[in-house]
């Protein structure tokens, strides 16, 4: 039978409203209270204990979890249960993730929701397995090849863990793209309270669905229920549509379409743009003391939480110093870098990485002040007193 | 106010279970913020583990601990490894049988957990009674609040024996004093 | 409805509009394997509504392209695994998934072998031409000992994959091995593994004539056919053979492939299993509460 999500049920699972929790064991109550359905997944330090929650959990409300034989498969499956009707997610590591990179390609191609989530470990290769790191910010939007528009959030709390976990369904859902949480070691293995939302407060997102005639439905192309929308509606495998998808270039009916420039760039141009049109729309992030500052930290994930540390050391010693903090991480919020860049003198992107986001926003901030990379990599968050010193210019 | 506690021992001995109850006590049962961070090695028995526990009024940002104002040790190991950044404020509470060479020449708690849990004929309540003892000596959490956060985390078949191990861990915090 | 008696009623039921011409060279296997489904799919009387065709990248994974039904063309070795998906998602679906020896038995191995082994419910037909046809003749791991591809031009040396034998260790529940140059048996055989609940396998010999046939001297379609008669045995003869046979017969046999059925079982699959536990859970969570574990 399918699954209908059930609140209660869900609730029932779930337990105490207010929870001391591992941040990704949040990733899972996020999911299922997002409807997630079907989770496949490869055992992997520090994304483990998300699998493993979701294990005990979702066959308690109906839904279905299997461990995979790697990541291929287990994102492969993703896919195909998004297809059967399902909302899907994983949770994996670097290497993991790095075996996702072909089908996260072929979900973005077949305009498959289905979420990702990444408790970043620091590589490259294996790395240090039990470590955090932010280190694949930038696979998650180049990673795959071929030209596509990534949806990544990055939580820097476990009530994050949480919310964004719903929201990454959310984005997924509504733009027919996967989404990612790139979290990471620090914030996954982390434990704090967390408020499970109620059920009237949720903001659940689903697919739209094709409703319209058969003989008329058009499977890749703008919405045919929704105007002026590049968003095709999703016509669930098994409701009559008999629909072709392929990871080939296609056509508006889904059939391979491999050997004209035009049919390529007319598929990619509206699967890219159905992201980037909403670009005004998508944009998530908290700015702290930003009013008055000459200085900003532009940071995400765990690095935000001792670059605030840092950002209150700072005013206390009469820096005017700020923090932009991007929860919504991919699409990039350009415009919100290019007028932090015309404020302020400076801006100190700290990061778990050698510098990875530092470039976008050194692209955006387009010379209008100086942008400094403040990168920490080994497994260990920056102290705050690592990245006050940036304030002092050293 | 913010606190910072670091509880260890050796890997399977429940430090991490008894960081968690008191992060959740704070945060869940009072109104304190608290975050929860923990170090292991690859090995998932044995070795020094340690869970830490920071505990703030306000909110908490940089998630890892600065200093310490508590060290909670149930083994000598952990004892060793763990206590490097301690200073003249820190308050140290050890079980003497688990920590034989305690004499780092200042005085601190000593609370016989395992003896404690050895005679309610369960030796693996020791980390309870260490939590029971950790609040009675760092008066910081209502003894009620940290009950009931005991009661919420271990398995119900066990919630007599383990109320038993956290009273009496409280009470002999309670009559705890420093010694050398 | 009216009673399907040609291959042109069958195929206007079945394929789609306006895909014609298909991809395939003549003298190719993949259109009788399609042609085999259609059939036995058509004696089923099955809802195609309800069908949902999987595959991976190869000629023959373009197989679902031109069936009328939903289908998922995936990416290269992994159609197991998106089906696996598909299948939890909605288990009232029927899943044939159609894949090449390069898809399944070469990148796709390892999804094949956890898929049989958890006896997901699906139905796998692997159409092996000993060759990976579409990106031009290169060596694939079923080809025969010495066989010439282009990545292989001084002959194979490594041992085939028996893809049969490999099912039958997982316990999967129905293995089937057959040619094209068989019309009867498979139709009969796709049936049976299509109406059997956990993992099925039928593997189909089929020439490829431009890839593997011209390389091999067996580019003419009526020598290779007949390379099929000569190199292949049933299993039930095999096994009479062997038991009563002289030595000299018995030499014959060894690089032959058998063909038939040579696994059908009964046990449960996945998706049976994990609904009961489902269930179970379902049932304990009604009763009074004793306490967490």
């Amino acid at each position: 039978m399918k699954y209908q999500r059930d609140p209660k049920r869900i609730r029932d699972a779930l337990g105490k409203k207010v929870q001391f929790l591992l941040g990704d064991m949040a990733c899972v109550y996020g999911g299922m209270l997002a409807g997630c359905s079907f989770f496949a997944g490869y055992p992997i330090t520090p994304a483990s204990e998300v699998a493993e929650g979701a294990a005990r959990l979702f066959p308690r409300i109906g839904a279905t979890y299997i461990q995979m034989e790697d990541e291929i498969g287990s994102i492969a499956a993703l896919i195909g249960a998004a297809w059967g009707g399902a909302k899907s997610m994983t949770a994996t590591s670097g290497p993991g993730f790095s075996l996702m990179m072909e089908n996260y390609g072929y979900a973005v191609m077949t305009e498959t929701p289905c979420v990702i989530v990444n408790v970043q470990r620091t590589g490259p290769s294996t790395g240090q397995p039990t470590l955090g790191a932010q280190g694949d910010m930038m696979q998650c939007r180049w990673g795959t090849h071929g030209d596509i528009e990534a949806l990544a959030l990055a939580p820097s709390t476990v009530q994050e863990c949480l919310d964004f976990t719903i929201e990454a369904f959310n984005l997924s859902e509504k733009y027919r793209n996967p989404a990612c949480v790139m979290t990471d070691g620090e914030v996954g293995h982390l434990r704090e309270r967390i408020i499970i939302p109620e059920e009237q407060d949720l903001e659940i997102i689903d697919r739209v669905p094709a409703i319209i005639d058969k003989k008329k439905f058009i499977p890749f192309m703008n919405s045919q229920t929704i105007k002026n929308c590049k968003i095709p509606d999703f016509p669930t495998f098994g409701t009559g549509y008999h629909t072709y998808v392929t990871g080939l270039t296609h056509n508006e009916k889904g059939f391979p379409a491999t050997d004209k420039q035009p049919d390529h760039e007319r598929l990619v141009k509206r699967i890219t743009e159905k992201i980037t049109n909403d670009a005004s729309k998508l944009v998530m992030v908290e700015k702290l003391n930003l009013d008055d500052a000459d200085i900003a930290f532009v940071t995400y994930g765990a690095t935000a939480r001792p670059a605030e540390s840092a950002m209150e050391i700072g005013r206390k010693n009469r820096y005017k110093v700020g923090v932009l903090r991007l929860k919504l991480v991919w699409p990039f919020p350009e415009k919100e870098i290019v007028k932090l860049a015309k404020q302020v003198d400076k801006i100190i992107v700290p990061e778990m990485n050698l510098g990875q986001i530092v470039h976008p926003v050194r692209e955006y901030a387009g010379g209008n002040c100086e942008v400094i990379s403040a990168p920490k990599i080994g497994g260990e968050m920056h102290h705050p007193a690592e990245i006050y010193k940036y304030l002092e210019g050293k | 106010m913010k606190k910072e506690i670091r509880i260890c021992g050796f890997g399977g001995q429940g430090v991490i279970l008894a960081g968690f109850i008191i992060g959740k006590a704070a945060s869940v049962f009072m109104d304190y913020h608290a975050v929860q961070s923990q170090s292991y090695g690859p090995e998932a028995r044995g070795g020094a583990a340690r869970s830490e526990i920071i505990i703030s009024d306000e909110k908490i940002g940089y998630p890892r601990p600065l200093g310490v104002d508590c060290l909670v040790a149930m083994s000598q190991e952990s004892f060793d490894t763990y206590r490097d950044d301690i200073t003249d404020d820190t308050i140290i509470i050890v079980d003497p049988d688990l920590v034989k060479n305690h004499n780092i020449g200042r005085p601190l708690y000593k609370v016989h957990a395992q003896q404690i849990a050895e005679k309610l004929g369960n030796k693996i309540v020791t980390n309870i009674v260490m939590v029971g003892a950790f609040t009675g000596i760092f008066s910081l959490l209502k003894p009620e609040a940290v009950k009931e956060s005991v009661i919420d985390s271990v398995p119900k078949r066990f919630t007599e024996l383990n109320i038993k191990a956290y009273e009496q861990g409280f009470e002999a915090g309670k009559n705890a004093i420093k010694e050398l | 409805m009216e009673q399907i008696t040609t291959a042109d009623e069958l195929n206007k039921k079945y394929l789609r509009d306006g895909m014609w011409p298909t991809i395939f060279c003549n003298g190719c296997g993949h259109g009788v394997v399609l042609e085999y489904t259609l059939w036995a799919l058509e004696e089923l009387g099955w809802d195609m509504d309800k069908t949902v065709f999987a595959s991976g990248i190869g000629c023959s994974s373009r197989l679902p392209g031109y069936i009328n039904a939903d289908g998922l063309h995936t990416t290269h070795g992994r159609a197991i695994a998106f089906a696996t998906g598909i299948k939890a998602a909605d288990p009232d679906l029927n899943i044939i998934i159609f894949t090449g020896d390069g898809d399944c038995a070469g990148i796709g191995g390892n999804h094949f072998i956890h898929a049989a082994r958890r006896n997901i419910d699906m139905t796998v037909i692997m159409i092996n031409n000993f060759i990976y046809g579409m990106t031009g003749g290169q060596l694939a791991p079923t080809a025969p000992l010495g066989s010439i591809a282009t990545t292989a031009p001084y002959g194979n040396i490594e041992n085939p994959f028996d893809i049969c034998n490999l099912a039958c260790a997982l316990g999967a529940n129905y293995v089937a091995r057959w040619c094209v140059t068989h019309p009867y048996q498979p139709i009969k055989s796709i049936k049976e593994g299509l109406q059997k609940k956990g993992f099925s396998l039928l593997e189909f010999l089929a020439p490829c004539p431009t890839a593997y046939g011209r390389r091999n001297k067996l580019g003419d379609i009526k020598k290779h056919w007949e390379w099929y008669d000569n190199n292949t045995i049933l299993i039930e003869d095999y096994k009479k053979i062997m038991q009563y046979g002289t030595e000299e017969e018995k030499k014959e046999l060894k690089h032959k492939f058998q063909i038939g059925v040579f696994q059908d079982l009964q046990k449960p699959g996945f998706f049976e299993l994990y609904g009961n536990l489902v269930n179970r859970l379902q049932i304990k969570e009604n009763e009074p509460k004793e306490g967490k574990k």
